[in-house]
């Protein structure tokens, strides 16, 4: 089985999120970059597939020369292969049209990407790519057992669980629950060595257009100050959630 | 023209999102002095969407969609879409709509912006104020293709009421073997609890709670309310509670009417997946805890008093206000 997983580079959880040039852009000063954490939950099942399955696993990022860390690190946990699409990643069509063009390319039977990236929060790239490829696409993905080319994963649905059964070629959008938080590899010396003998091939982009575009950002108002209610007065919280909140 | 808006039902049944759609799409409707077609699947009442400003429904009535099927439920949307020459398809934000909506998308050629807060700023260029970066921050985005896909931010807009007779009307949309290539196989759904997504009001334990035989207080707590449950990250990973009830960064999103924390500090990860509740309580013993800077209403206490006295003070509220 020939295995692509897309790889966001996004600000680490606990980023300050600022912007520059008059709130237009995000400003990466001072930010640390990492594998978004939906795509590090489904790495890490794709390195299982290698393990249990013998599967390959190429990572794959749309960006600028910028990302190639976050690559890096894929191949350290033990992606084979990474490739790198040479362009700004701009909005979630392109993304994925860029993205669907390697996975011809590279005829993978599986396509392993995130509910959605913690930066831009679209939880686009993974459904419009797997329509693009005409493959099957299942989303919010919290398992997944490949047999041959049938496939049988369990979805999150509000409130609850779906079994779905599907064949290859399959694209999903992960989250965590594909793994544990515990099964998650941190790269160890030997990996990180190894990675830097991997190949990171650079390809050109095909130019696919963008349908929209991030103008403008806004920090939300600062908070009021905390309303403190005595742990004996509880009888004014029951009020102000009633009379103020208008929540009970 | 007009916008198209996709109404979800659940066994038949609209839910509060739905009627938060309607309402949404009758405000761009109106901007763009266009009229609401709403399209549904397998739903009774279908009337009722007048009150929210729809005068059109398609609805469609097919055994085959008895299940949902995100390629053939886009396949409907999309071609309810052509049907009605909409330039703008709206839809909400539950597991269901965000499967479909980037198919719908591919199958339009059309620019879709999730988790959008608020009706257009302006309709041409069409740019819309969508949540960003986990809520840390707002993102206007402007959509260029001729068709334009909104999904609405649950508890953003809110319902309006708007009276319009709708005219309903039977759609038969055409539907190929290659949308039923992903099979349900079962449905694991616990319908006698209320969910994350759906509810008002969400009560959540983190780790200052000390073990899982301490959740009696909140699920009293979360029963008196007629509450969600959930708690915070390491709680789920360490197994006190299941993974579907960590909410954060990594975890569900909330956006409750009202989100209650209990024993939780208040990490930004945390913070992230909860602040677009409208109301935010914490119980904490900590007064330094960083969730305090985060919360409308702090109780400085310990919460194996705090919370047994504040369920007793809701039921005696309730029963008062009944
Ligand atoms: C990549 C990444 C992603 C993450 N994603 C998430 C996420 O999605 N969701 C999430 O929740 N976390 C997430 N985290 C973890 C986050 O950083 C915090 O570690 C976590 O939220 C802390 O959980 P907690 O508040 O329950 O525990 P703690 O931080 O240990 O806080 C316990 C609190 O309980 C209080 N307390 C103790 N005893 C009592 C008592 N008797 N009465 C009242 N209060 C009491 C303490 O004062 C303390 O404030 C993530 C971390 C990383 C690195
Ligand atoms: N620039 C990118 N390069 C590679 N994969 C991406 C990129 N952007 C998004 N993805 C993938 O698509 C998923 C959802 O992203 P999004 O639709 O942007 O929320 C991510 O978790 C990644 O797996």
């Amino acid at each position: 089985m020939k295995i692509l997983v897309c790889i966001s580079h996004v600000p680490d959880t606990t980023s300050k999120i600022n912007f520059t040039e008059g709130d237009t852009k995000f400003d990466k000063n001072g930010v640390q970059f990492v594998i978004n954490p939906n795509d590090e939950f489904g790495l890490t099942r794709a390195m299982w597939f290698k393990e249990k399955q013998g599967a390959s696993v190429d990572v794959v990022n749309v960006g600028e020369a910028d990302t190639e860390p976050t690559l890096r690190k894929a191949l350290a946990i033990g992606a084979d292969n990474a490739i790198r699409v040479n362009t700004p990643a701009k909005d979630g069509f392109q993304v994925a049209k860029e993205l669907a063009k390697v996975a011809q390319d590279g005829g993978y039977d599986l396509v392993i990407a995130g509910r959605e990236s913690i930066d831009y929060n679209g939880g686009m790239v993974p459904g419009m790519l797997a329509k693009l490829l005409k493959a099957n696409f299942v989303n919010t993905c919290v398992s997944l057992e490949v047999e041959g080319d049938k496939a049988t994963a369990i979805r999150e649905i509000d409130g609850g669980k779906e079994t779905l059964t599907t064949s290859l070629p399959l694209v999903i959008g992960g989250q965590k629950g594909l793994v544990e938080e515990s099964d998650l590899k941190i790269p160890n010396m030997r990996g990180i060595m190894m990675a830097r003998k991997k190949p990171l091939n650079v390809v050109d982009p095909i130019g696919a257009e963008e349908k929209t575009s991030a103008d403008k950002f806004e920090k939300p108002a600062p908070k009021g100050d905390v309303k403190l209610i005595d742990k004996d007065n509880l009888d004014e919280l029951i009020n102000l959630l009633h009379n103020e909140a208008k929540a009970i | 023209m007009s916008v198209l808006v996709y109404i979800e039902s659940e066994n038949g049944k609209f839910k509060k999102a739905s009627y938060e759609a309607a309402s949404y799409a009758k405000g761009v409707a109106d901007q763009l002095g266009a009229s609401v077609t709403a399209v549904t699947i397998n739903a009774e009442n279908n009337e009722v969407l007048g009150t929210y400003g729809v005068s059109k429904v398609l609805q469609v009535n097919n055994d085959q969609l008895s299940k949902f099927n995100a390629d053939a439920y886009a396949d409907v949307i999309a071609q309810a879409a052509k049907n009605e020459d909409a330039k703008v398809v709206v839809l909400g934000q539950t597991a269901n709509d965000k499967y479909v909506a980037p198919i719908i998308a591919v199958n339009l050629e059309a620019g879709y912006a999730s988790n959008v807060v608020a009706l257009p700023e302006s309709t041409s260029p069409f740019t819309v104020k969508r949540n960003a970066f986990t809520n840390k921050a707002f993102n206007f985005t402007t959509i260029s293709s001729d068709v334009k896909i909104v999904g609405v931010a649950k508890n953003a807009y809110g319902v309006k009421e708007n009276e319009t007779s709708a005219a309903v009307e039977d759609f038969s949309p055409s539907l190929d073997a290659s949308d039923f290539s992903v099979n349900v196989e079962s449905v694991d759904k616990a319908t006698d609890k209320v969910t994350i997504a759906d509810a008002e009001i969400v009560v959540s334990g983190g780790r200052g709670l000390k073990g899982p035989e301490n959740w009696d207080m909140i699920e009293n707590l979360a029963e008196t309310l007629g509450a969600a449950t959930a708690c915070s990250k390491p709680v789920s990973d360490m197994g006190w509670r299941p993974h579907s009830e960590h909410v954060g960064q990594t975890g569900k999103p909330v956006a409750a009417n009202l989100y209650i924390a209990v024993g939780i500090s208040g990490a930004i990860q945390h913070l992230a997946g909860i602040n677009a509740s409208k109301y935010k309580v914490v119980i904490n013993n900590d007064p330094e805890a960083p969730f305090f800077k985060a919360a409308d209403y702090g109780i400085v206490g310990d919460a194996f008093e705090v919370v047994p006295q504040l369920n007793e003070k809701l039921k005696e509220f309730k029963a008062n206000n009944a």
